[in-house]
């Protein structure tokens, strides 16, 4: 066999994270509780060095290596950015509830950084081979951070239910990948896209079974409707920053993933998949709204809103034009971006000995801090998408990319159900603003988790004012 | 002042940021450095609004003032900003309000004054800017970007039952905006452009065109607001303070009629004149039946709500009476005033029930009671107040000499040129609006002391006197001299006119 050495360059990213966690795990044994903050503080190095790599390495064209099983093009560069950007400040925000928690342990950053690293593979895989590689070893990663706290109940049980769901999920990927794969006789994306487009657009039973697995297997993964159960759950049980890891980057990843089966794999089979993403992005848009308007513990409600807001997310993808993939990877940018602040706001109130999942943890927050209060009034407007928040223009392209391939019908159902959404939203405003409070402990937080909460969310709101950078990247990745 | 300086600008950004600014002081300590704060704040405000009259060129019927820069360039969004003879006056309007709107909960708010104010101030900003957004999606923005200081104010200082009433306010009006949305994004992909003005010439089919009239009236007809979508407003009016009610009644819900000459009659003409039925219909249902609603009120602050809703009715009607006369008369006479009697309506309802709700706001703030039982008599301890109430209160009744006459008498005899039934249902406002006000002013003002509470109260101070005073000088000036207002208006209404009688199948 003629073995030649792959073209290392567009990897060196991956390759330095994979190093790096690997050392800080070895670092970390070494190094007393006293000291755990230069664990915490290598890991944000590495992403900060990752990320200069990354624009290092960035050259503007499309670049495969590695046997074609990965490429390093536009969207994997921009995605990636994100998703350091993403898991710094949510490392940042992690920080202040384990120390507060008495959980300020080196297992934490080293899962995720290894997570980080499987979300990178899956931005730059080109092959179902390094999709399902990159998906596992950021799946292993949840798994084992959802059940970081052995002593906690819910936690071990999320982590029992995510395990068992996302292995079933992973079985339905894979099991689709090896249909196709049997089929097409090879596990390249490019080359299933030419060996789908000879059958000119005619599916045979192999093909349609493939297309249905890989499609249920990407829904079990995002979490939309009817695949969605794990989510509330997992949200709900897992310590608050690792619902904040979770919840941000490994979505974006979530997109990449979906982007990179459905568009550079199976585009050909374009009119198929489109029937069942508008049929996933209907279910997931009702389920999450109206059931979210029914709970009471924030974790779950944005859990629920997660839940919607892949809904829309699906809308833009099943447009197969690359306008709706733009508009699709802006809104899944912006969602994270959201959901980091959100998610923050929570370990932000809490405090030793005290979770403030609850929504009434949140009463009379405008009286106890008018600012953080603000804050959060920016987000959920921006979650529910009301101008001039940056949520607002996510929704804005979503239907706007509908509208242009004439299909108005849905973009009023997407309409509808923010409707719906918007009430919950507003009732986390209402108990902030309306409400008076009853636990009044004063709120403290270090003082690097106060500056980048509030640029958090003042980002919602600047961007909101003139967000056109931010689609201008995505439309120039896609 | 030179021409091209963005005097617009400078009013939608000077409250906002004058409101952020006031937020700065937002601890109830410095509650007093915000309230002047804010005065000096809505002062420059409306001072900045005034070159927009006196500058304004009224032989042209094209935009003034007008700004563009890029905004969003992905969607070819443009901030551009610009005003004509139906827009200039609602801005001035709403920065002469807002100005008395901080007076008057100078004492009254002593929770959260700062961000009672910067509310207010920012709510300003983008009330002015929605009247002067030439882009249909900067409109939007701001449109939508309102309700979240209105959301607040009704919430936070609101009555009784104010988070229903609020929550209940912001859905409905974000459930009537959604479909403009959708419909302007339509727009957008048959004209490559989001400028109202290139709207204005696009061409549509009938059936496309009634679709995008109908989305425009679920937006319009909820702000506006016309029944049966009216619901929201008694109850926002009741549990707002007095200054949300007085912005809620005298701007907010200009905005839904402002929408429908700026959108409905100018990009779909053609819809507009099938369906007009419905939309005279519609508004003779809320003239004459909220009428009757009206009368059996028990709330003062209800009874002015639903009378807003009857006399937004007169300003709908006026829009859509011309189709009427062009398809009777074939010919185009009439129209005009039709519509200039429902912009001036706009303008005098902003003043009238602005006053009116300051005058409830000033019997509350003695009494803590809204309903109309508990007074009787109120002339004898506060004559100066009564008054101005009566005056109002004969304005809201229109009475000639008062600005409530102009508009009514205006699309009546439009109305007229119509149809004879038409108009008659639309004239029984003259007597149904004075009989549900005066009766309310017999029960309140007039007769014996009615309670010892009544007798302890005592009449206006200066303050009060001020903005009372200033608003019952609006309302008889334009009641007495109109000619200004409607000069302002003549070149653009004329266009208007034009583009609505121009098919664009």
């Amino acid at each position: 066999m003629n073995f030649q050495i792959p073209d290392f360059v567009p990897a060196i990213p991956e390759i330095f994270v994979l190093s790096m966690a690997c050392l800080i795990l070895v670092i970390d044994l070494f190094v007393k509780q006293e000291n755990r903050f230069f664990t915490y503080l290598l890991s944000q190095l590495t992403l900060v060095v990752a990320a200069v790599l990354t624009l290092y390495v960035f050259s503007g064209k499309e670049i495969f290596t590695f046997e074609n099983m990965f490429v390093s093009d536009n969207m994997s560069s921009v995605l990636k950015i994100f998703i350091y950007l993403i898991t710094s400040i949510c490392f940042l925000y992690s920080r202040k509830y384990l120390i507060e928690q008495k959980f300020f342990r080196g297992e934490f950053f080293v899962l995720g950084l290894f997570g980080v690293l499987g979300m990178m593979i899956m931005v730059s895989a080109h092959s179902f081979l390094t999709v399902y590689l990159g998906l596992e070893l950021l799946s292993l990663s949840l798994y084992a951070m959802v059940a970081l706290r052995r002593d906690s109940i819910p936690a071990s049980e999320a982590a029992m239910k995510y395990f068992v769901l996302g292995a079933i999920a992973s079985g339905m990927l894979l099991y689709g990948m090896s249909i196709l794969y049997g089929a097409a006789g090879t596990l390249d994306l490019g080359e299933i896209a030419s060996y789908l487009s000879g059958q000119h657009g005619e599916m045979d039973v192999i093909t349609a079974f493939g297309l249905v697995f890989i499609v249920v297997g990407l829904a079990f993964k995002l979490g939309a409707v009817p695949f969605h159960m794990w989510i509330p759950d997992v949200y709900h049980g897992a310590p608050t920053p690792v619902t904040l890891y979770l919840g941000t980057a490994p979505k974006i990843a979530a997109f990449a993933m979906a982007m990179r089966l459905l568009v550079d794999g199976l585009q050909p089979l374009h009119g198929q998949w489109q029937d069942m993403l508008i049929i996933l992005a209907i279910l997931s848009m009702a389920i999450g709204n109206i059931v979210a308007i029914a709970q009471t513990n924030l974790k779950r409600m944005l859990a629920y809103s997660t839940i919607a807001h892949i809904g829309f997310l699906l809308l833009g993808i099943q447009t197969g034009n690359s306008e709706g993939y733009s508009a699709s990877m802006f809104y899944i940018i912006v969602y994270s971006l959201m959901s980091l602040g959100g998610f923050g706001m929570i370990i932000l109130l809490s405090r030793t000995g005290f979770e403030a999942d609850k929504i009434e943890d949140f009463k009379g927050l405008n009286d106890r801090n008018p600012w953080y209060a603000f804050i959060m009034l920016v987000l959920m407007f921006s979650m529910a998408g009301v101008p001039p928040t940056l949520g607002f223009y996510a929704k804005l392209s979503i239907i706007q990319s509908l509208i242009s391939v004439e299909m108005v019908w849905l973009a009023v159902i997407a309409v509808l159900f923010s409707i719906i959404g918007a009430f919950y939203y507003l009732r986390i405003i209402k108990t902030m603003y309306f409400e008076k409070a009853i636990d009044t402990t004063p709120i403290h937080s270090n003082f690097d988790m106060r500056v980048v909460i509030s640029i958090n969310g003042l980002a919602i709101l600047a961007l909101g004012l003139y967000p056109s950078a931010l689609m201008n990247l995505c439309i120039a990745s896609i | 002042m030179s021409a091209d300086f963005p005097i617009l600008s400078l009013a939608i950004w000077l409250p906002i940021v004058g409101g952020i600014l006031v937020l700065t002081a937002s601890d109830d300590k410095h509650a007093p450095m915000a309230r002047v704060l804010s005065l000096i704040v809505s002062i420059a405000t409306f001072i900045v609004t005034i070159p927009l009259y006196t500058q304004f060129d009224t032989s042209t019927y094209q935009m003034q003032f007008t700004e563009s820069h890029s905004w969003i360039s992905t969607f070819k969004i443009y901030y551009s900003l610009g005003v004509d003879g139906i827009s200039m006056p609602l801005i001035i309007l709403t920065s002469f309000t807002t100005v008395f709107i901080v007076i008057a909960g100078w004492e009254v708010i002593q929770n959260k004054t700062a961000q009672y104010m910067a509310s207010f101030l920012i709510m300003e900003g983008l009330m002015i800017g929605v009247f002067s957004a030439l882009d249909s999606m900067l409109f939007y923005v701001l449109w939508e970007a309102m309700l979240i200081p209105m959301f607040l104010i009704i919430g936070i200082w609101g009555g009784a039952n104010r988070v229903y009433a609020t929550i209940k306010f912001f859905l409905y009006t974000f459930l009537g905006s959604v479909f403009m949305l959708i419909a302007l994004i339509y727009m957008f992909n048959q004209s490559g452009s989001f400028s109202i003005l290139d709207f204005h010439d696009l061409k549509m089919s009938l059936n496309v065109q009634i679709l995008i009239f109908l989305a425009f009236l679920i937006a319009f007809a909820v702000k506006v607001p016309m029944w049966p979508v009216h619901t929201w407003l008694p109850d926002a009016h009741v549990e707002a303070p007095t200054g949300g009610s007085v912005i809620l009644a005298a701007i907010m819900l200009k905005m839904g009629t402002y929408g429908f000459v700026r959108f409905s009659l100018p990009i779909t003409p053609d819809a507009s004149q099938t369906l007009d039925w419905l939309m005279i219909t519609l508004s003779l249902i809320a003239i004459v039946y909220i009428a009757f609603v009206a009368l059996v009120q028990k709330d003062m602050k209800k009874l002015i709500a639903y009378s807003s809703i009857s006399h937004m009715g007169f300003v709908t009607l006026g829009f859509f009476i011309g189709f009427t006369i062009l398809r009777n008369t074939g010919s185009p006479d009439g129209i005009a005033m039709g519509i200039e009697g429902a912009l001036v309506q706009m303008i005098s309802h902003g003043f009238i029930s602005g006053a009116m709700f300051l005058c409830v706001g000033v019997l509350y703030d003695r009494m803590h009671s809204r309903l109309i039982a508990d007074y009787g008599g109120v002339v004898n301890t506060m004559p100066v107040f009564s008054a101005f109430l009566v005056l109002f209160a004969m304005a809201n009744a229109g009475l000639p000499g008062t600005s409530g006459f102009v508009g009514e008498f205006m699309v009546i005899l439009s109305a007229f040129k119509a149809n004879f039934w038409i108009a008659f249902l639309a004239a029984t406002t003259l007597i149904f609006g004075a009989a549900y006000t005066l009766w309310m002013i017999k029960r309140v003002v007039f007769g014996e002391v009615a309670n010892e509470n009544v007798a302890k109260l005592t009449d206006i101070n200066r303050r009060e006197f001020f903005v009372l005073g200033s608003l019952a000088a609006a309302v008889l000036l334009v009641g007495i001299w109109p000619a200004p207002l409607l000069e302002v208006m003549h070149s653009s209404v004329d266009h208007l006119v034009q583009q609505i009688n121009a098919t664009k199948l």
